[in-house]
Protein backbone atom coordinates (compact mmCIF):
# COMPACT_ATOMS: atom_id res chain seq x y z
CA UNK A 1 0.00 0.00 0.00
CA UNK A 2 2.91 2.19 1.38
CA UNK A 3 4.55 1.29 -1.91
CA UNK A 4 1.62 2.47 -4.83
CA UNK A 5 0.98 5.56 -2.51
CA UNK A 6 4.83 6.53 -3.01
CA UNK A 7 4.89 5.53 -6.99
CA UNK A 8 1.74 7.81 -7.20
CA UNK A 9 2.81 10.88 -4.79
CA UNK A 10 6.49 10.72 -6.98
CA UNK A 11 4.58 10.89 -10.30
CA UNK A 12 2.50 13.25 -9.52
CA UNK A 13 4.82 15.79 -7.66
CA UNK A 14 8.30 14.74 -7.97
CA UNK A 15 8.34 13.30 -11.52
CA UNK A 16 5.37 15.05 -13.05
CA UNK A 17 5.20 13.94 -16.42
CA UNK A 18 5.16 17.58 -17.76
CA UNK A 19 6.77 19.55 -15.45
CA UNK A 20 9.71 17.31 -14.64
CA UNK A 21 10.10 14.67 -17.60
CA UNK A 22 9.07 17.16 -20.52
CA UNK A 23 6.76 15.08 -22.11
CA UNK A 24 4.02 15.72 -23.38
CA UNK A 25 3.87 19.49 -23.89
CA UNK A 26 2.58 19.35 -26.88
CA UNK A 27 -1.37 19.33 -25.37
CA UNK A 28 0.32 21.53 -22.08
CA UNK A 29 0.85 24.03 -24.59
CA UNK A 30 -1.89 23.88 -27.35
CA UNK A 31 -4.78 22.90 -25.27
CA UNK A 32 -3.67 25.33 -22.15
CA UNK A 33 -5.69 28.55 -22.86
CA UNK A 34 -8.74 27.73 -21.35
CA UNK A 35 -9.56 25.98 -17.53
CA UNK A 36 -12.22 24.09 -18.97
CA UNK A 37 -10.51 22.89 -22.37
CA UNK A 38 -7.70 21.78 -19.88
CA UNK A 39 -9.11 19.65 -17.55
CA UNK A 40 -10.94 17.91 -20.11
CA UNK A 41 -7.79 17.25 -21.85
CA UNK A 42 -6.47 16.19 -18.72
CA UNK A 43 -9.11 13.88 -17.51
CA UNK A 44 -8.97 12.37 -21.36
CA UNK A 45 -5.27 11.50 -21.18
CA UNK A 46 -5.64 10.30 -18.01
CA UNK A 47 -8.36 8.04 -19.06
CA UNK A 48 -6.25 6.81 -21.77
CA UNK A 49 -2.99 6.32 -19.83
CA UNK A 50 -4.49 3.57 -17.38
CA UNK A 51 -6.23 1.95 -20.59
CA UNK A 52 -2.89 1.99 -22.21
CA UNK A 53 -1.09 0.61 -19.56
CA UNK A 54 -3.80 -2.42 -18.75
CA UNK A 55 -3.53 -3.54 -22.63
CA UNK A 56 0.69 -2.91 -23.36
CA UNK A 57 2.02 -4.11 -19.51
CA UNK A 58 0.91 -7.99 -20.88
CA UNK A 59 1.46 -7.20 -24.43
CA UNK A 60 5.03 -6.56 -23.26
CA UNK A 61 5.50 -9.55 -20.96
CA UNK A 62 3.59 -12.57 -23.06
CA UNK A 63 4.31 -11.56 -25.97
CA UNK A 64 7.12 -9.55 -26.75
CA UNK A 65 9.55 -10.77 -23.87
CA UNK A 66 8.44 -14.31 -24.87
CA UNK A 67 9.48 -14.02 -28.37
CA UNK A 68 12.74 -11.95 -27.44
CA UNK A 69 12.25 -9.32 -29.35
CA UNK A 70 11.89 -6.82 -26.43
CA UNK A 71 13.31 -3.78 -28.85
CA UNK A 72 9.97 -3.41 -31.21
CA UNK A 73 8.69 -2.31 -27.96
CA UNK A 74 8.52 1.15 -29.18
CA UNK A 75 6.82 0.67 -32.62
CA UNK A 76 4.43 -2.06 -31.06
CA UNK A 77 2.80 -0.38 -28.31
CA UNK A 78 2.03 3.33 -30.64
CA UNK A 79 0.60 0.46 -32.73
CA UNK A 80 -1.17 -0.61 -29.79
CA UNK A 81 -2.45 2.48 -28.06
CA UNK A 82 -3.42 4.36 -31.27
CA UNK A 83 -6.04 1.21 -31.70
CA UNK A 84 -6.85 1.46 -28.44
CA UNK A 85 -7.62 5.25 -28.44
CA UNK A 86 -10.02 4.43 -31.86
CA UNK A 87 -11.42 2.00 -30.28
CA UNK A 88 -12.46 4.35 -26.88
CA UNK A 89 -13.67 6.64 -28.85
CA UNK A 90 -16.25 4.57 -30.77
CA UNK A 91 -17.46 2.59 -28.22
CA UNK A 92 -17.88 6.33 -25.87
CA UNK A 93 -19.77 7.52 -29.50
CA UNK A 94 -22.17 4.55 -29.13
CA UNK A 95 -22.37 3.56 -25.25
CA UNK A 96 -21.65 7.06 -23.16
CA UNK A 97 -22.85 10.05 -25.73
CA UNK A 98 -22.71 12.57 -22.54
CA UNK A 99 -18.93 11.16 -22.11
CA UNK A 100 -18.03 11.04 -25.70
CA UNK A 101 -19.08 15.20 -26.09
CA UNK A 102 -17.18 16.38 -22.87
CA UNK A 103 -13.62 14.21 -24.03
CA UNK A 104 -14.49 13.01 -28.08
CA UNK A 105 -12.51 16.28 -29.01
CA UNK A 106 -9.59 15.76 -26.99
CA UNK A 107 -9.37 11.61 -27.70
CA UNK A 108 -8.02 11.87 -31.53
CA UNK A 109 -4.90 14.58 -29.75
CA UNK A 110 -4.11 12.24 -27.43
CA UNK A 111 -3.45 9.00 -29.97
CA UNK A 112 0.12 10.11 -30.80
CA UNK A 113 0.90 11.58 -26.93
CA UNK A 114 4.20 10.97 -26.42
CA UNK A 115 3.00 11.27 -22.16
CA UNK A 116 0.89 7.94 -22.86
CA UNK A 117 3.53 6.09 -24.95
CA UNK A 118 6.24 7.60 -22.09
CA UNK A 119 4.02 6.16 -19.38
CA UNK A 120 3.82 2.69 -20.63
CA UNK A 121 7.15 2.42 -21.75
CA UNK A 122 8.81 3.65 -17.93
CA UNK A 123 6.20 1.30 -16.17
CA UNK A 124 8.08 -1.52 -17.89
CA UNK A 125 11.30 -0.03 -17.30
CA UNK A 126 11.10 0.56 -13.67
CA UNK A 127 10.09 -3.01 -13.39
CA UNK A 128 6.16 -2.19 -11.88
CA UNK A 129 3.90 -5.01 -11.38
CA UNK A 130 0.61 -5.00 -13.27
CA UNK A 131 -1.37 -3.43 -10.25
CA UNK A 132 1.94 -0.89 -10.04
CA UNK A 133 1.95 -0.07 -13.37
CA UNK A 134 -1.73 0.82 -13.54
CA UNK A 135 -1.42 3.15 -10.18
CA UNK A 136 1.55 5.05 -11.28
CA UNK A 137 -0.31 5.54 -14.35
CA UNK A 138 -3.46 7.37 -13.23
CA UNK A 139 -0.54 9.03 -11.35
CA UNK A 140 0.59 10.37 -14.11
CA UNK A 141 -2.18 10.88 -15.42
CA UNK A 142 -3.27 13.23 -12.55
CA UNK A 143 -0.35 14.95 -12.60
CA UNK A 144 -0.66 15.61 -16.00
CA UNK A 145 -4.21 17.26 -15.43
CA UNK A 146 -2.39 19.27 -12.39
CA UNK A 147 -0.14 20.64 -14.77
CA UNK A 148 -2.99 21.76 -17.49
CA UNK A 149 -4.83 23.04 -14.73
CA UNK A 150 -2.39 25.09 -12.71
CA UNK A 151 -1.06 26.57 -16.24
CA UNK A 152 -4.26 26.80 -17.96
CA UNK A 153 -5.32 29.07 -14.97
CA UNK A 154 -2.17 31.16 -14.95
CA UNK A 155 -2.38 31.82 -18.73
CA UNK A 156 -5.95 32.95 -18.32
CA UNK A 157 -4.98 35.83 -15.92
CA UNK A 158 -2.09 36.67 -18.15
CA UNK A 159 -4.67 36.71 -21.43
CA UNK A 160 -6.56 39.34 -19.64
CA UNK A 161 -3.20 41.24 -18.36
CA UNK A 162 -2.19 44.34 -20.50
CA UNK A 163 0.74 44.92 -18.69
CA UNK A 164 2.99 42.26 -20.58
CA UNK A 165 5.79 44.30 -22.53
CA UNK A 166 4.91 43.53 -26.21
CA UNK A 167 7.64 41.69 -27.32
CA UNK A 168 6.67 39.28 -24.49
CA UNK A 169 3.29 39.00 -25.50
CA UNK A 170 2.03 35.37 -26.15
CA UNK A 171 3.92 32.33 -26.91
CA UNK A 172 7.23 34.04 -25.17
CA UNK A 173 5.19 34.72 -21.95
CA UNK A 174 3.37 31.38 -21.69
CA UNK A 175 6.75 29.59 -22.05
CA UNK A 176 8.63 31.73 -19.40
CA UNK A 177 5.50 30.92 -17.05
CA UNK A 178 5.96 27.12 -18.43
CA UNK A 179 9.15 27.03 -17.26
CA UNK A 180 8.55 28.63 -13.77
CA UNK A 181 5.92 26.61 -13.11
CA UNK A 182 8.20 23.57 -13.63
CA UNK A 183 11.08 25.24 -11.42
CA UNK A 184 8.50 25.62 -8.87
CA UNK A 185 7.61 21.67 -9.16
CA UNK A 186 11.29 21.12 -8.78
CA UNK A 187 10.62 22.00 -5.17
CA UNK A 188 8.70 18.91 -4.55
CA UNK A 189 12.00 17.01 -5.25
CA UNK A 190 13.21 14.80 -2.34
CA UNK A 191 9.64 15.28 -0.46
CA UNK A 192 8.01 12.20 -1.74
CA UNK A 193 11.20 10.87 -0.84
CA UNK A 194 11.49 12.41 2.90
CA UNK A 195 7.84 10.76 3.43
CA UNK A 196 8.18 7.51 2.09
CA UNK A 197 11.66 6.13 3.17
CA UNK B 1 16.74 -14.73 -41.59
CA UNK B 2 14.34 -16.34 -39.07
CA UNK B 3 15.32 -13.06 -36.82
CA UNK B 4 13.83 -11.18 -39.22
CA UNK B 5 10.63 -12.59 -40.45
CA UNK B 6 9.51 -14.04 -36.65
CA UNK B 7 9.33 -10.25 -35.51
CA UNK B 8 8.11 -8.94 -38.54
CA UNK B 9 5.10 -11.71 -38.57
CA UNK B 10 4.28 -10.65 -34.71
CA UNK B 11 4.09 -7.22 -35.29
CA UNK B 12 2.11 -8.36 -38.37
CA UNK B 13 0.12 -10.22 -36.76
CA UNK B 14 -0.76 -7.45 -33.53
CA UNK B 15 -1.57 -5.31 -36.48
CA UNK B 16 -3.69 -7.62 -37.92
CA UNK B 17 -5.75 -8.54 -34.96
CA UNK B 18 -5.89 -4.57 -33.83
CA UNK B 19 -6.97 -3.83 -37.51
CA UNK B 20 -9.68 -6.87 -37.01
CA UNK B 21 -10.70 -5.21 -33.69
CA UNK B 22 -11.50 -1.80 -34.76
CA UNK B 23 -13.08 -3.14 -38.16
CA UNK B 24 -15.68 -5.31 -36.20
CA UNK B 25 -15.96 -2.39 -33.89
CA UNK B 26 -16.58 0.17 -36.11
CA UNK B 27 -19.47 -2.19 -37.71
CA UNK B 28 -20.67 -2.96 -33.80
CA UNK B 29 -20.83 0.33 -32.66
CA UNK B 30 -22.29 2.20 -36.37
CA UNK B 31 -23.94 5.37 -35.28
CA UNK B 32 -26.40 6.37 -37.82
CA UNK B 33 -26.37 9.70 -39.00
CA UNK B 34 -29.37 10.99 -39.43
CA UNK B 35 -29.65 12.55 -43.17
CA UNK B 36 -31.47 15.06 -41.39
CA UNK B 37 -29.37 16.56 -39.71
CA UNK B 38 -26.84 16.93 -42.83
CA UNK B 39 -29.54 18.43 -44.69
CA UNK B 40 -30.34 20.97 -41.50
CA UNK B 41 -26.69 21.64 -40.76
CA UNK B 42 -26.64 23.11 -44.60
CA UNK B 43 -29.78 25.07 -44.11
CA UNK B 44 -28.30 27.03 -41.47
CA UNK B 45 -26.46 30.05 -41.47
CA UNK B 46 -23.05 28.85 -40.22
CA UNK B 47 -21.83 32.12 -38.28
CA UNK B 48 -21.25 29.56 -35.56
CA UNK B 49 -22.23 32.13 -33.12
CA UNK B 50 -24.13 30.59 -30.48
CA UNK B 51 -27.08 32.42 -30.93
CA UNK B 52 -29.09 29.10 -30.14
CA UNK B 53 -27.94 28.37 -27.59
CA UNK B 54 -25.59 25.61 -28.89
CA UNK B 55 -21.98 25.45 -29.40
CA UNK B 56 -22.32 25.91 -33.31
CA UNK B 57 -24.56 25.53 -36.20
CA UNK B 58 -23.62 21.94 -36.34
CA UNK B 59 -24.10 21.18 -33.00
CA UNK B 60 -27.44 23.00 -33.00
CA UNK B 61 -28.48 20.21 -36.01
CA UNK B 62 -26.93 17.49 -34.41
CA UNK B 63 -29.75 18.39 -31.08
CA UNK B 64 -32.26 17.26 -33.67
CA UNK B 65 -31.53 13.58 -33.70
CA UNK B 66 -31.21 13.68 -30.17
CA UNK B 67 -34.55 15.34 -29.20
CA UNK B 68 -36.62 15.65 -31.96
CA UNK B 69 -38.85 18.07 -30.37
CA UNK B 70 -36.39 21.30 -30.52
CA UNK B 71 -37.87 24.05 -31.63
CA UNK B 72 -36.81 24.90 -34.84
CA UNK B 73 -36.77 28.54 -34.82
CA UNK B 74 -33.58 28.76 -32.17
CA UNK B 75 -31.45 30.37 -34.85
CA UNK B 76 -31.21 34.22 -34.30
CA UNK B 77 -29.23 34.79 -37.73
CA UNK B 78 -31.45 32.46 -40.40
CA UNK B 79 -34.66 34.16 -38.82
CA UNK B 80 -38.12 32.94 -39.83
CA UNK B 81 -36.52 31.40 -43.05
CA UNK B 82 -34.69 29.32 -41.87
CA UNK B 83 -36.79 28.39 -39.21
CA UNK B 84 -38.99 27.37 -42.21
CA UNK B 85 -36.61 25.31 -43.98
CA UNK B 86 -35.72 23.38 -41.13
CA UNK B 87 -39.23 22.65 -40.07
CA UNK B 88 -39.76 21.31 -43.50
CA UNK B 89 -36.64 19.29 -43.49
CA UNK B 90 -38.20 17.90 -40.12
CA UNK B 91 -41.83 17.94 -41.15
CA UNK B 92 -42.85 19.75 -38.14
CA UNK B 93 -44.68 23.40 -37.80
CA UNK B 94 -42.20 26.39 -37.68
CA UNK B 95 -42.99 28.19 -34.27
CA UNK B 96 -42.89 31.77 -34.62
CA UNK B 97 -39.52 33.57 -34.88
CA UNK B 98 -39.42 36.03 -32.24
CA UNK B 99 -36.42 38.01 -33.31
CA UNK B 100 -34.15 39.23 -30.19
CA UNK B 101 -31.67 42.02 -29.98
CA UNK B 102 -29.37 42.46 -27.05
CA UNK B 103 -29.67 45.96 -24.85
CA UNK B 104 -27.38 47.62 -22.62
CA UNK B 105 -29.09 47.72 -19.71
CA UNK B 106 -27.83 50.82 -18.47
CA UNK B 107 -27.76 54.65 -18.90
CA UNK B 108 -24.90 55.76 -16.56
CA UNK B 109 -22.83 57.90 -19.37
CA UNK B 110 -20.36 60.39 -18.33
CA UNK B 111 -22.90 63.11 -17.63
CA UNK B 112 -25.34 60.98 -15.15
CA UNK B 113 -22.52 58.70 -13.57
CA UNK B 114 -20.19 59.81 -10.87
CA UNK B 115 -17.14 58.87 -12.19
CA UNK B 116 -14.49 57.74 -8.92
CA UNK B 117 -11.38 56.82 -10.71
CA UNK B 118 -9.40 57.48 -14.04
CA UNK B 119 -9.36 54.91 -16.17
CA UNK B 120 -6.25 55.52 -18.67
CA UNK B 121 -4.38 52.41 -17.57
CA UNK B 122 -7.73 50.04 -18.07
CA UNK B 123 -7.77 48.31 -20.64
CA UNK B 124 -10.88 46.18 -20.81
CA UNK B 125 -13.68 45.56 -19.04
CA UNK B 126 -12.70 42.53 -17.14
CA UNK B 127 -9.60 44.57 -15.94
CA UNK B 128 -11.84 47.36 -14.51
CA UNK B 129 -13.84 44.79 -12.86
CA UNK B 130 -10.93 43.19 -11.32
CA UNK B 131 -8.93 46.98 -10.44
CA UNK B 132 -11.93 48.14 -7.82
CA UNK B 133 -14.73 47.61 -9.78
CA UNK B 134 -14.18 49.88 -12.68
CA UNK B 135 -13.66 53.89 -13.05
CA UNK B 136 -17.59 54.15 -12.37
CA UNK B 137 -19.05 54.97 -8.62
CA UNK B 138 -21.72 53.00 -9.43
CA UNK B 139 -20.54 49.29 -9.16
CA UNK B 140 -23.53 47.52 -11.53
CA UNK B 141 -23.25 49.75 -14.65
CA UNK B 142 -21.60 49.45 -17.84
CA UNK B 143 -17.83 49.62 -17.25
CA UNK B 144 -17.43 51.48 -20.74
CA UNK B 145 -14.22 49.74 -21.99
CA UNK B 146 -15.73 47.66 -25.06
CA UNK B 147 -15.35 44.34 -24.36
CA UNK B 148 -18.42 43.46 -25.59
CA UNK B 149 -18.31 45.78 -29.26
CA UNK B 150 -14.88 43.16 -29.58
CA UNK B 151 -16.98 40.56 -28.94
CA UNK B 152 -18.88 41.82 -31.45
CA UNK B 153 -18.67 40.01 -35.24
CA UNK B 154 -21.42 42.77 -36.58
CA UNK B 155 -20.26 46.11 -35.42
CA UNK B 156 -23.64 46.20 -33.75
CA UNK B 157 -21.92 47.88 -30.95
CA UNK B 158 -20.69 51.53 -30.21
CA UNK B 159 -19.67 53.71 -26.57
CA UNK B 160 -22.05 56.46 -25.96
CA UNK B 161 -20.02 59.03 -23.91
CA UNK B 162 -18.99 55.75 -21.34
CA UNK B 163 -21.60 53.53 -22.07
CA UNK B 164 -22.14 50.62 -24.61
CA UNK B 165 -25.44 50.59 -26.97
CA UNK B 166 -26.32 48.50 -29.17
CA UNK B 167 -27.46 49.42 -32.76
CA UNK B 168 -30.72 47.55 -32.78
CA UNK B 169 -30.50 47.55 -36.65
CA UNK B 170 -27.37 45.81 -36.85
CA UNK B 171 -27.84 43.42 -34.26
CA UNK B 172 -28.33 40.26 -35.02
CA UNK B 173 -29.28 38.57 -31.66
CA UNK B 174 -26.32 36.29 -31.01
CA UNK B 175 -25.66 36.88 -27.65
CA UNK B 176 -22.08 37.25 -27.89
CA UNK B 177 -22.01 40.13 -26.29
CA UNK B 178 -24.32 39.17 -23.52
CA UNK B 179 -21.47 36.15 -22.52
CA UNK B 180 -18.99 38.64 -22.37
CA UNK B 181 -19.94 41.21 -20.40
CA UNK B 182 -18.52 40.94 -17.10
CA UNK B 183 -21.53 42.71 -15.24
CA UNK B 184 -23.92 41.15 -17.09
CA UNK B 185 -26.22 44.21 -18.18
CA UNK B 186 -26.50 42.70 -21.64
CA UNK B 187 -29.87 41.66 -22.10
CA UNK B 188 -31.38 39.90 -25.01
CA UNK B 189 -34.79 40.64 -25.51
CA UNK B 190 -37.34 40.25 -27.78
CA UNK B 191 -36.95 42.74 -30.67
CA UNK B 192 -40.50 44.05 -30.71
CA UNK B 193 -40.22 44.90 -26.88
CA UNK B 194 -39.65 49.05 -26.76
CA UNK B 195 -39.64 49.41 -22.65
CA UNK B 196 -36.87 48.48 -20.93
CA UNK B 197 -35.87 49.06 -17.33
CA UNK B 198 -32.20 50.25 -18.29
CA UNK B 199 -30.70 49.90 -15.25
CA UNK B 200 -29.36 47.09 -12.99
CA UNK B 201 -28.79 48.34 -9.31
CA UNK B 202 -29.66 46.28 -6.80
CA UNK B 203 -28.52 48.59 -3.83
CA UNK B 204 -30.94 50.54 -1.91
CA UNK B 205 -31.85 53.68 -3.75
CA UNK B 206 -30.50 56.37 -2.17
CA UNK B 207 -27.56 54.45 -2.78
CA UNK B 208 -28.20 54.38 -6.27
CA UNK B 209 -28.81 57.91 -6.01
CA UNK B 210 -25.15 59.01 -4.41
CA UNK B 211 -23.74 57.33 -7.41
CA UNK B 212 -25.80 57.87 -11.08
CA UNK B 213 -29.17 60.02 -11.50
CA UNK B 214 -30.37 57.68 -13.98
CA UNK B 215 -30.65 54.70 -11.96
CA UNK B 216 -33.69 52.96 -10.60
CA UNK B 217 -34.28 53.21 -7.03
CA UNK B 218 -36.55 50.77 -6.54
CA UNK B 219 -39.31 53.64 -5.56
CA UNK B 220 -42.25 51.45 -7.48
CA UNK B 221 -44.12 53.79 -9.08
CA UNK B 222 -43.63 52.10 -12.70
CA UNK B 223 -45.24 48.85 -10.72
CA UNK B 224 -48.11 50.91 -9.64
CA UNK B 225 -48.54 52.76 -12.69
CA UNK B 226 -48.21 49.20 -14.87
CA UNK B 227 -51.83 47.61 -15.70
CA UNK B 228 -51.11 44.59 -17.02
CA UNK B 229 -48.73 43.56 -14.18
CA UNK B 230 -45.62 43.46 -16.53
CA UNK B 231 -43.12 45.23 -14.30
CA UNK B 232 -42.50 44.17 -10.41
CA UNK B 233 -39.72 46.21 -8.52
CA UNK B 234 -37.30 42.96 -6.35
CA UNK B 235 -34.29 43.69 -4.33
CA UNK B 236 -34.78 47.34 -4.96
CA UNK B 237 -35.04 47.17 -9.54
CA UNK B 238 -37.79 47.02 -11.71
CA UNK B 239 -37.76 44.31 -13.77
CA UNK B 240 -40.77 43.75 -17.10
CA UNK B 241 -42.41 40.46 -18.17
CA UNK B 242 -41.68 40.86 -21.47
CA UNK B 243 -44.47 38.61 -21.95
CA UNK B 244 -46.74 40.14 -20.20
CA UNK B 245 -45.65 43.94 -21.24
CA UNK B 246 -47.41 45.59 -24.19
CA UNK B 247 -44.85 48.60 -24.92
CA UNK B 248 -47.37 51.15 -23.80
CA UNK B 249 -45.09 52.99 -21.83
CA UNK B 250 -46.77 54.34 -19.07
CA UNK B 251 -44.33 53.31 -16.60
CA UNK B 252 -41.45 55.63 -18.76
CA UNK B 253 -43.83 57.99 -18.06
CA UNK B 254 -43.99 57.57 -14.08
CA UNK B 255 -40.34 56.93 -13.50
CA UNK B 256 -38.96 60.05 -11.53
CA UNK B 257 -35.21 59.22 -12.59
CA UNK B 258 -35.39 58.22 -16.33
CA UNK B 259 -33.93 54.64 -15.99
CA UNK B 260 -36.81 52.80 -17.62
CA UNK B 261 -36.45 53.63 -21.17
CA UNK B 262 -38.75 53.73 -24.22
CA UNK B 263 -37.89 53.51 -27.53
CA UNK B 264 -41.12 54.59 -28.97
CA UNK B 265 -40.96 57.38 -28.74
CA UNK B 266 -39.58 59.17 -31.44
CA UNK B 267 -36.14 60.48 -29.78
CA UNK B 268 -35.16 56.86 -29.33
CA UNK B 269 -31.63 58.06 -30.62
CA UNK B 270 -31.13 60.82 -28.09
CA UNK B 271 -32.62 58.44 -25.00
CA UNK B 272 -29.97 55.80 -26.84
CA UNK B 273 -26.97 58.06 -25.52
CA UNK B 274 -28.36 58.35 -22.69
CA UNK B 275 -28.33 55.14 -21.59
CA UNK B 276 -25.53 54.94 -19.71
CA UNK B 277 -23.88 52.63 -17.00
CA UNK B 278 -24.21 53.03 -14.18
CA UNK B 279 -27.67 51.21 -13.03
CA UNK B 280 -28.91 52.69 -9.34
CA UNK B 281 -30.81 50.83 -7.87
CA UNK B 282 -34.34 51.36 -6.35
CA UNK B 283 -35.45 50.90 -3.03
Amino acid sequence: MTGILAIMMGVILTNNYVLSQFLGICPFLGVSKKVDSAVGMGVAVTFVMVLATAVTWPIQYLVLDRFGIGYLQTIVFILVIASLVQLVEMTLKKYMPPLYKSLGVFLPLITTNCAVLGVCINNINDGYNYVESLFCSAGAGIGFLLAMLLFAGLREKLEDSKGIPECFQGIPITLITASILSLSFMAFSGVVDGIFN
Amino acid sequence: MTSVVLPAIIVAVIGLIMGIILTIASKLMYVPVDEKVAAISEALPGANCGGCGFAGCDDYANAFSENPDLSPSLCPVGGADVAAKIAGILGVEAGDVDPQVAMVMCTGNVSVTKQILEADRLHTCKDAKMFYGGQWACTFGCLGLGDCADACNYNAIFNAGGVAQVDKEACIGCGACSKVCPQHIIDMIPKKKLVHVACKSAVKGAITRRACSTGCIGCMKCQKACKFDAIKVENNLASIDYDACKNCGLCAKECPTGAILNQRVKKAPVQKPAAAEAAPAQA
